[in-house]
């Protein structure tokens, strides 16, 4: 049976069905979650997509982070499951201090939306395993708030444990030290401002680079670790 | 009925590209010897009468929701009993 990766709806999601598309592409089973359901619906993973959840109220994912759904996710994530965050998905992610820092207005104060080049800078996570560290890749990304930020501690500390992510090659938003995404310590939390899942298609997207993030959790959860 | 005023303001080692742009705008105003503008959010709430631990439930509200403590500071100020012209507290 192929894994079952449960796709967040939160009000004013809008990649919840291209992050569905990706998913069955890749070859596992998208299962939709609503933001107010408790249980997980014996999902193996959870992708969180972009959009602009409760309409960005206060800051980007500040009150998605008290829905029903994410406590179960926080607890999910505690135990290993893996969880990925896309733009809006990223920003849930900071907020519920899932991952480290913070995304803020582009440093330009403008909406960017074109394909980002970006290098993948480590394989040792759920959702990045199949890839060569140093490769190079190409996402759509699209944010007004894309901007990532922490403080000089927290940055030393991500770039000496390895949980830099991806990297831009042209930074798009004024990003600190070209960060375009992170992991948390256990590796099973990934959150990145551009959308591997609009890159899947060659019909629509920039590039196929999207297919391994979930071919790679695909092959994190056969194998069985951190389950 | 008390109210509660909390001021969250992007810490200052944070770019604040729009306070950049207003500063850049100020020239056009006639404006010239400003050296700095940045901006923050003021956030009003009004408690009902029976309120109780008013000041320990404000600094929950701005710590854990108003503002991000990864990017921005805050401070509260409680006006007693308040109207539009209340004393206001020490934040």
């Amino acid at each position: 049976m192929s894994a079952r990766i449960g796709i967040v709806t939160f009000p004013g999601s809008l990649d919840d069905r291209d992050a569905a598309r990706a998913v069955h592409l890749a070859g596992a089973e998208p299962v939709g979650l609503w933001h107010d359901d408790t249980a997980l619906a014996g999902v193996d993973a959870v992708f969180l997509p972009g959009g602009f959840s409760y309409g960005d109220a206060l800051r980007c994912g500040a009150i998605a982070r008290f829905s029903q759904v994410m406590d179960s996710i926080k607890r999910a994530a505690g135990a290993g499951m893996p969880v990925v965050g896309v733009c809006n998905g990223f920003q849930v992610l900071c907020e519920s201090h899932l991952l480290p820092g913070a995304l803020v207005r582009n440093a330009h104060l403008r909406y960017r939306n074109r394909p980002a080049r970006l290098r993948v800078e480590t394989d040792r996570t759920a959702w990045t395993r199949l890839y060569e560290p140093g490769t190079e890749v190409v996402f759509p990304a699209k944010h007004g708030e894309g901007r990532y930020v922490a403080d000089e501690a927290t940055l030393d500390e991500l770039e000496r444990t390895g949980r830099v992510v991806f990297r831009y090659l042209d930074n798009p938003n004024g990003s600190m030290r070209d960060i375009a995404g992170v992991t948390n310590e256990a590796g099973n939390v990934v959150g990145l401002m551009p959308h591997p899942e609009h890159a899947v298609e060659a019909l629509t997207g920039p590039s196929t680079d999207g297919l391994g993030v979930v071919a790679s959790v695909l092959t994190h959860l056969s194998e069985g670790v951190s389950r | 009925m008390a109210r509660v005023v909390v001021d969250v303001m992007l810490k200052s080692e944070i770019l604040d590209p729009q306070g950049e742009a207003v500063l850049g705008a100020l020239p056009r105003l006639g404006v010239g010897d400003v050296a700095s503008v940045r901006i923050g959010k003021r956030v009003e709430i009004e408690f009902d009468e029976h309120a109780q631990n008013i000041e320990e439930q404000s600094r929950v509200i701005a710590d854990q929701l108003l503002a991000n403590p990864v990017i921005e500071n805050f401070t509260v100020s409680i006006e007693q009993g308040s109207t539009e012209t209340g004393p206001v507290g020490a934040p």
